[in-house]
């Protein structure tokens, strides 16, 4: 592969990715990973806004045991408004489609994905899947849960399913197309010698976060469109009045939605493996085995949907093999928590708002994997399932690893996306709102479950208020930890100091050009000589 | 109000899933001293700007990584095994176990005992015996879960299902509904109630509408026609019921099945989905006739019919 | 024979050409995985109502299915001749053998169009006339039938457009044997709609017609 030269950089240091040509048509017609990244920023903050607004008015509604503030049917869409648009149109889309979007091509030396303007079309995929969801939730939304089980979502619901499920199977095939994207442009386009084993390790996750939305969101997309036709037509596929069989929606729903917790966590280790190195100014240990374990978890995350049907009336022999499987999924993810832990040694530790973030989510993904196994096992599980000991787990992953990751990638990379700092004390402070908001809000919830606190309940039993009522607490402190970022990232895009090329002292090739970028992200294509976090060795000081 | 921390234990299954639980946060403690005591531990020792030895070591990483991938992954295969076990326990009711219908619909449980005792939302068993529920669903999946028995099954419409427990302890435990129905999930909740032998067969006996639930079959078997080909001298050549419940029945493509309730089931809802041999595809459908309790109560008639002296030509 | 320069984030076109050509594959994969679901549903269905679905298959017309087995297939071989035409520089075969792929597709959707014709006038469409009232599993049958080969379908003709606009480029001399993404891409599309159809045929005419 032979590196164009490029014609020589314009030397006046203003205009980059941001000051060019800057008109809303050229930001809407934009093929500009970048710019379509930031896009994507927007649109998914405005997702993540509405969703936190339908958890903090459950939480609410939660604080009596008694279902006196909301009715129950309002109660059951905003759950599944919360977790519809969450799911699907925050956390999948959060760090692959907005800091992958960003990063993939400049990480790898590209000037941008292989196919632009694909990846400008799953913008407008995601915005039109988006504006019908959108549209369902205003016209009266939906009942049934983001897992829209049949035969209550194909026969007796009566919402606006079918709006919903075009809106998440639009956004799907924009899913599908950044995937594709990622794949074939980490395939095809990395710079002179940057070999598969110099890789960052963000590339790998984002590979492997790929080859799932890949693989598994068709599924998805066809199963909901079978059941949007099942409800209109009434074909029977899952109804068992016709001989259908409501178990098999399951089973194709959760093949789907099983990786796609994957899709929810594996970045989120792709920007724990970046900045752990960064600011511990040392290699990660045992690289390969990271690398690796991504492609594990993205392998064995497909055989492990029927843990989500142990109770379901799924013959009791396959649970024990789903078991299995799911048991071994946690092996992976282990091997991770141990690598990270171990490249702390002998570091040089520097507790910057990234760093802060990232140990917050070792933590809290430590224990949300760890709760994770109670559920892989049988006899557990049958306890445990569909009780709020489940929410709290897939919390610990959700926001405990995604969102905590986000947050530490957003902070990370955001002097390189907008080319100004943010206030490091006040990042700092909202670290560890969030971590001490998250545990309050979510542990109680793990008592909650084993004493059998079912979950999607408006109203509970008495006894169980107490937890409750802390959860509620510790959401409202969750609330600040997120709104005091909005605030000091939006006053650092005027007021931040500006920001150097590479101001972590990173490696990795996004650093070694500008803050922001230009266009084409490098002014002639580099060249890699040296493994990743190649950072020069520490001494006895 | 005393806070609640554990959850009732009044089954025999609720220690043997308690002892797991206990196993499986130990694990969780011991993993989380193992990854965050070091972490804890190099973040303070390690701190940038803070003296101390950085020189890197020539670690063998292949060995550390092989152990910290091969302990977990025996521990947890010991856990799984472990578990899996009693979970097959769980899944397989002991004979002679108490034998009581639950039919799931929006948004109750109704409830029907073979001594024809119907309640809703309440369910009274004695302490001591095993009790095995069949789960019948009218409408959409629900789950029967009772937390102090750590049990729970989905009740799924067009099949049965069937979880069972041993109570040890008398008293009111809560019955919930644990898999999304709609609108008043959340009122789908009921009560168990635990009694001694005695003190159950009182009730029973106070609470008995005066039929069994094979006799309530028996006169529905009379007032939907059944009777019209099943019994009597009719001309039409239709199966009998005497001596037929848990018999192998040869289907007309060979194929063999047991007449059990899921089967008896699905004759009663699609007759032309598995006709038995030497008979015709005559019989019309009952979907929409008779709902799931009632089916519960034509089983229980045919059952009754299990023991009864075989008259007229055998199938 | 103008060649267009490598888009702006390529080096060179044998860079585009792979990542085209990959692109593409991946592309089929997720398709596979969309029909998937349906295989699925049906290798389910056939398991659980093996009768039901054994007297469905009857109904189906086998003649016209076999015939567009034998289409499609043909087609497949007259698409990787086109194709190995354009690599060889031969432009005028090429356009000669995917014009006629299209044709053939096109007796393929008029065939379809004529047993479909025959399936409404059979009463096989489900709903409040399906013919087969006996047993409801037959109706998730025919469901089956039609949304597979509908879903086909419109995969058959999204590549009949793209072969007419194929032809058409290639007449103009818009491609050449340095130079014959589209030309390729478009084959292996082709390939995907065949390969689909390979499956459909034994599951919707053949198995358990025959006893």
């Amino acid at each position: 592969m032979n590196a164009v030269e490029l014609p020589p950089p314009v030397e006046t240091e203003e205009v980059n990715y941001l000051t060019c040509e800057c008109g809303v048509k050229q930001w809407l017609l934009t093929t500009d990973h970048k710019r379509i990244g930031i896009l994507f920023l927007y649109t998914i903050l405005v997702f993540f806004t509405l969703a936190a607004v339908a958890a903090a008015l459950m939480r609410i509604e939660l604080l009596t045991p008694k279902g006196d503030l909301l009715l129950s049917a309002d109660y059951n869409k905003l759950f599944t408004m919360h977790g519809v648009l969450m799911v699907w149109f925050f956390l999948i889309p959060s760090i692959p489609s907005v800091l992958g979007n960003f990063l993939v091509p400049l990480m790898i030396g590209a000037r941008d994905l292989a196919f632009p303007k694909l990846n400008l079309l799953s913008w407008y995929l995601f915005v039109i899947g988006g504006a019908l969801a959108m549209d369902a939730i205003i016209r009266g939304g939906v009942d049934t849960g983001w897992t829209f089980y049949a035969p209550y979502s194909t026969t007796y619901s009566n919402s606006h399913v079918i709006e919903m499920a075009a809106g998440i199977f639009v956004a799907g095939f924009g899913s599908i197309l950044t995937g594709l994207n990622f794949i074939i442009t980490i395939h095809k386009m990395r710079a002179p010698g940057l070999t598969w084993f110099r890789l960052p390790l963000f590339i790998w996750s984002m590979y492997s976060t790929s080859l799932i939305l890949v693989l598994a969101t068709p599924v998805l997309a066809m199963t909901l469109a079978l059941m949007a036709i099942e409800r209109i037509w009434g074909v029977g596929i899952f109804n068992p009045a016709l001989g259908g069989d409501p178990v098999l929606f399951q089973h194709l729903f959760w093949f789907y939605s099983h990786p796609a917790v994957y899709i929810m966590i594996l970045p989120g280790m792709g920007v724990a493996s970046e900045v752990i190195p960064c600011f511990s100014r040392k290699a990660i240990f045992g690289y390969e085995f990271v690398a690796f374990s991504s492609v594990a978890i993205a392998v064995l995350g497909f055989l492990v949907w029927g843990h989500h049907m142990f109770v379901s009336g799924m013959s009791p022999y396959a649970g024990t093999v789903f078991s299995l499987m799911s048991f071994l999924v946690a092996v992976p993810s282990a091997i991770k928590v141990f690598n990270w832990t171990m490249t702390l040694h002998r570091g040089s530790i520097s507790f910057s708002t990234p760093m802060l973030y990232v140990l917050g989510f070792i933590g809290l993904f430590t224990i949300g994997g760890l709760t994770g196994v109670f559920l892989a096992c049988l006899a557990a599980d049958v306890h445990l399932h569909d009780t709020y000991f489940v929410i709290a787990h897939f919390h610990y992953i959700m926001v405990g690893g995604m969102v905590t990751t986000f947050m530490a990638g957003l902070h990370y990379w955001w002097p390189k996306i907008v080319g100004r700092m943010y206030p490091e004390k006040l990042g700092q402070l909202s670290a560890v709102i969030l971590f001490v908001g998250f545990n309050l809000t979510f542990f109680p919830m793990f008592i909650l479950g084993g004493l059998g606190m079912p979950r999607r309940y408006h109203a509970y039993p008495p006894e169980f208020q107490i937890y409750h009522v802390l959860s509620t607490a510790g959401a409202s402190i969750l609330g600040i930890g997120y709104l005091l970022p909005v605030i000091y990232l939006l006053w650092s895009l005027k007021f931040g100091k500006k920001a150097p090329p590479n101001p972590w002292g990173a490696t990795g090739l996004e650093w070694k050009t500008p803050s922001p970028p230009p266009k084409h992200n490098f002014h002639r294509t580099p060249i890699v000589h040296e493994p990743a976090y190649n950072f020069p060795p520490l001494d006895a000081s | 109000m005393s806070i609640p921390v554990l959850p009732d234990s009044a089954s025999t299954l609720a220690p043997k899933t308690d002892l797991i639980l206990l196993a499986l946060t130990a694990l969780s403690v011991v993993v989380m001293a193992i990854v965050f005591l070091p972490m804890i531990y190099f973040l303070f020792k390690y701190r940038r700007g803070r003296p101390a030895d950085r020189t890197p070591l020539d670690l063998p990483t292949m060995k550390i990584e092989v152990t910290w991938t091969v302990i977990p992954l025996v521990l947890m295969m010991g856990l799984y095994a472990w578990a899996s076990e009693v979970y097959l326990e769980e899944e397989t009711p002991p004979l002679g176990a108490i034998e009581i219908n639950v039919v799931g619909k929006q948004w109750m449980w109704k409830i029907e005992h073979a001594e024809g005792n119907a309640e809703i939302n309440e369910l009274h068993v004695p302490v001591g015996k095993p009790v095995k529920l069949t789960l019948a669903s009218q409408d959409v999946i629900h789950s029967f879960f009772i937390p102090a028995f750590r049990i729970k099954q989905d009740v799924v419409p067009g099949r049965y299902t069937s979880e069972w427990f041993q109570p040890t302890k008398p008293g009111t435990y809560h019955l919930f509904c644990s898999q999304y129905c709609g609108n008043n999930h959340s009122q789908m909740i009921g009560s168990v109630v635990v009694m001694e032998p005695a003190a159950y067969e009182r009730w029973l006996a106070e609470s008995s509408p005066g039929q069994t639930l094979a006799q309530q079959g028996a006169s529905l078997f009379r007032e939907l026609g059944c009777s019209g080909c099943h019994m009597g001298n009719s001309v039409v050549h239709a199966p009998r019921f005497e001596g037929l419940y848990g018999k192998p029945v040869a289907l007309q493509t060979g194929q063999v099945v047991i007449a059990d309730d899921a089967y008896l089931r699905d004759c009663i809802l699609t007759p032309a989905a598995r006709v038995p041999g030497g008979y015709s595809p005559l019989m019309p459908s009952f979907q929409g006739r008779v709902n799931e309790g009632e089916i519960f109560q034509l089983i229980a008639y045919i059952k009754s019919l299990a023991s009864a002296p075989v008259e007229g030509s055998p199938p | 024979m103008n060649e267009p320069p490598a888009k702006v984030q390529f080096d060179n076109l044998e860079q585009q050409h792979d990542a085209s050509r990959l692109g593409m594959w991946l592309f089929l994969a997720t398709e596979f995985l969309f029909f998937g679901v349906l295989f699925m549903a049906f290798a389910v269905h056939h398991l659980l109502h093996p009768q039901a679905f054994a007297s469905a298959v009857k109904q189906t017309n086998l003649l016209c299915g076999s015939i567009n087995a034998a289409l499609l297939l043909t087609s497949g071989l007259t698409m990787a001749l086109g194709v190995t035409a354009i690599q060889n520089g031969r432009s005028r075969a090429c356009v000669n053998w995917v014009s006629l792929t299209l044709i053939l597709g096109l007796v393929f959707l008029a065939v379809k169009g004529a047993e479909y014709a025959g399936d409404i006038s059979k009463g096989l469409v489900p709903g409040r006339h399906f013919a087969m009232n006996g047993e409801p599993a037959a109706q998730i049958f025919f469901w089956l039938y039609w949304l597979m080969t509908g879903l086909h379908a419109i995969h058959l003709i999204v590549g009949i457009v793209m072969l007419a606009a194929i032809a058409w480029m290639t007449k103009q001399g818009r491609f050449s044997a340095r130079y014959a993404t589209p030309v390729e891409l478009a084959g292996i599309y082709w390939g995907f709609v065949d390969l689909i159809w390979i499956f459909l045929y034994p599951l919707l005419y053949l198995i358990g017609r025959v006893k």
